[in-house]
């Protein structure tokens, strides 16, 4: 629906660099979104303006039907550049209010396109029982048996609630671009200091938290490039995988992944040292490895019975 | 309130229920049937390990002792702010606590948070807010961040923020705050095992939060976008 | 609606140009130097054009971007609201005609 900011529509493919809506108009079958509670209905913020900051007609949220290499999908697009992507009461609500939609409908599959801070500070509590609601939502409609994907690729990452509602969807997508984590590194930094966690360096955050390493350790159940069509073609893959039900065996099964992982990890916090630790060959690599190689490194360490 | 003390108010001496670390674990008689407790103490932060020890009661009560009713004590300072623990993945750690709540509730123990002490920032976004319904003590301290530091990182005046906190309850910390826009359910005065008694009566099974918060006038637009998002 | 920190604009201009029929339509995005600009039918013969603001005392520069605006498109029928967080005249002036080129 939006046109590009400087580039003809169809140079613009990168998937950061879109808008939400962008995102929408691309990645789905064309023309066919229709959303709910569009911006001309004005469901807004109360908060906001009562605190003097801008609102936004959708509250930072596009949310809706569409279809999906012709499968009837539901969809929702976080706008990462407002309010960094964070979640209020109104923005909440439209997630919460689309899964539940979702148990009823019964559509093939939950698309979020995630991109978000977390909590919306400025709603704070709002925000915190919201994302606490959008978290019952999906696991509800996990045991309705609808399959709910993240996409993660914005710059702006998923991070805190958000970031533990990306884990309790059905399938992860990320590009190297994007990254999955609940605290972001300038909160880690504040709290402790640069020595624990160093937010202007690039390298290392996307090393602890980028999408190249949620895939190596299995956090990604996919890697695409930063390129709205990967994207797409990631979806409509996950979108057909049988997932297991989140029933005492799943569960069971994760909690040994997680604790092995913790009790085998080694000392500190280095991804390095953790990657060797996995096998992987040359981990001071990895950060100029293309996706397609970093695939194939997964693919070779899940063979060695790593 | 210590958790020793809670303990011994709601349970009979030799309730069991012990301190292991920041954890805290036990198997309790209430009204002549066991409950599990599990929680954290001493302000815990919440990192992989501990959500991982939280999930592992959990799943051992759905594995063990079907239909027994849990109740998640609550005292944490929010997420481990470790560069480690990212790395880990604490997200998904805390993802996998959510779901053995859920897992719980869905295979039918009631699951009651209480928080007695502190729950600050993220910490029991997947402990007592997963939970079939959250409670608290009224002396409990529940905040996203306190003021000055909302005032800071949005950059808005903080005179301002603590003016409309007087009529807005979204964004200033208390408890109070919480039980007007529905996050927590109730608290707990006066005879607290007759508390716990009613919350284990009438947990709830589905999420409703919403509406609560939009009786109750604290949170008056979550329920009516839910509903119109469900008839669109 | 203002409240303390947005400044709100009112503006209408008499228009002779009226787009074919056309849904509301949203460009931009609320975020610092930007803004969100929707657009939807209103009134023959008016460009109404309705602007809340976090950059406040600016009233004579948006006049002047939106007299320009409606010079080159004199929009009639055209209700114009727009978010804004601090975009230049620049940014105003595309997000307008990118807005307008949409429902074209």
């Amino acid at each position: 629906m939006n046109p590009p900011r400087s580039l003809p529509a169809a140079a613009r493919s990168s998937y950061a660099e879109c808008s939400a809506r962008e995102r929408i108009a691309r990645l789905f079958d064309a023309g066919s979104f229709e959303e709910w509670l569009p911006p001309a209905q004005r469901v807004m913020s109360p908060h906001l303006a009562q605190l003097g900051v801008p609102c936004a007609f959708d509250d930072g949220v596009a949310i809706g039907r569409a279809r999906l290499d012709g499968r009837s999908v539901f969809v929702a697009a976080q706008e990462g550049a407002f309010m960094g992507g964070g979640v209020g009461e109104v923005h909440g609500a439209k997630l919460t209010g689309l899964l539940r939609r979702a148990v009823v409908e019964r559509p093939d599959a939950v698309v979020l396109l995630a991109e978000s801070g977390g909590v919306r500070l400025h709603e704070a509590n709002a925000g915190l029982i919201a994302v606490s609601e959008v978290m019952r939502a999906v696991l509800d409609a996990r045991a309705a048996g609808i399959a709910v994907i993240a996409l993660i690729g914005g710059a702006n990452g998923c991070f805190g609630g958000m970031g533990i509602v990306a884990r309790c969807c059905s399938a992860v997508v990320m590009s190297d671009i994007g990254r999955l984590a609940m605290s972001g590194p300038e909160v880690i930094e504040a709290s402790h200091g640069a020595e624990e966690f160093d937010a202007q360096d690039r390298a290392l955050v996307w090393r602890t938290t980028g999408g190249k390493h949620r895939y190596l350790m299995g956090d990604a159940d996919a890697l695409v490039e930063d390129d709205v069509s990967a994207f797409r073609g990631a979806a409509i893959e996950w979108m057909t995988q049988a997932r297991p039900a989140l029933d005492l065996a799943t569960l069971e099964a994760e909690h040994a992944l997680l604790d092995a992982r913790l009790n085998e990890a080694p000392e500190g916090a280095d991804a390095y040292a953790l990657w060797h630790r996995m096998g992987v060959p040359h981990p001071h690599r990895l950060g100029d490895m293309d996706v397609a190689q970093v695939r194939e490194l997964r693919t070779s360490l899940e063979g060695a019975g790593t | 309130m210590k958790w020793q003390d809670l303990a011994s108010a709601l349970f009979a001496a030799g309730h069991g229920i012990t301190q292991v670390g920041d954890l805290l674990v036990g198997e309790p008689e209430f009204d002549g049937r066991t409950i599990a407790v599990v929680g954290s103490a001493d302000h815990a932060p919440i990192g992989v390990a501990m959500a991982l020890r939280q999930a592992r009661v959990l799943l051992d009560t759905v594995a063990r002792h079907p239909g027994r009713p849990i109740l998640m004590l609550i005292d944490t300072q929010g997420q481990q702010l470790r560069r480690r623990d990212e790395l880990l993945g604490i997200n998904r750690a805390m993802a996998h606590l959510g779901c053995c709540v859920d897992l719980a509730r869905r295979s039918g123990h009631r699951v009651l948070g209480l928080v007695y002490d502190q729950a600050l920032s993220g910490g029991f976004i997947t402990s007592g807010l997963a939970a079939d319904a959250c409670d608290a003590l009224p002396e409990a301290e529940i905040r996203v961040m306190r003021i000055p530091a909302m005032a800071r990182v949005t950059k808005i005046d903080r005179e301002r923020l603590e003016a409309l906190s007087q009529s807005n309850p979204v964004f200033a910390p208390g408890v109070d705050n919480y039980v007007a826009m529905g996050g927590v359910r109730r608290l707990w005065r006066g005879d607290l095992q007759a508390c716990l008694r009613e919350a284990l009566a009438d947990a709830p099974t589905g999420d409703h939060r919403a509406l609560e918060g939009a009786q109750r006038g604290g949170r008056k637009l979550a329920q009516s976008v839910i509903e119109r998002v469900l008839r669109a | 609606m203002t409240s303390a920190g947005i400044e709100s604009l009112k503006f209408e201009f008499k228009g002779a140009r009226a787009p074919a029929a056309f849904a509301p339509t949203l460009v931009g995005v609320v975020a610092s130097g930007n803004l969100e600009v929707l657009l939807e039918p209103t009134d023959p013969g008016v460009c109404r054009i309705d602007v809340q603001t976090s950059a406040r005392g600016f009233a004579r520069i948006w006049e002047a971007v939106l007299r320009d605006f409606h010079d080159r498109h004199d929009l009639s029928g055209v209700a114009v609201s727009i978010h804004d967080m601090g975009a230049t005249p620049a940014v105003v002036s595309l997000r307008l005609d990118q807005a307008v080129a949409e429902i074209e």
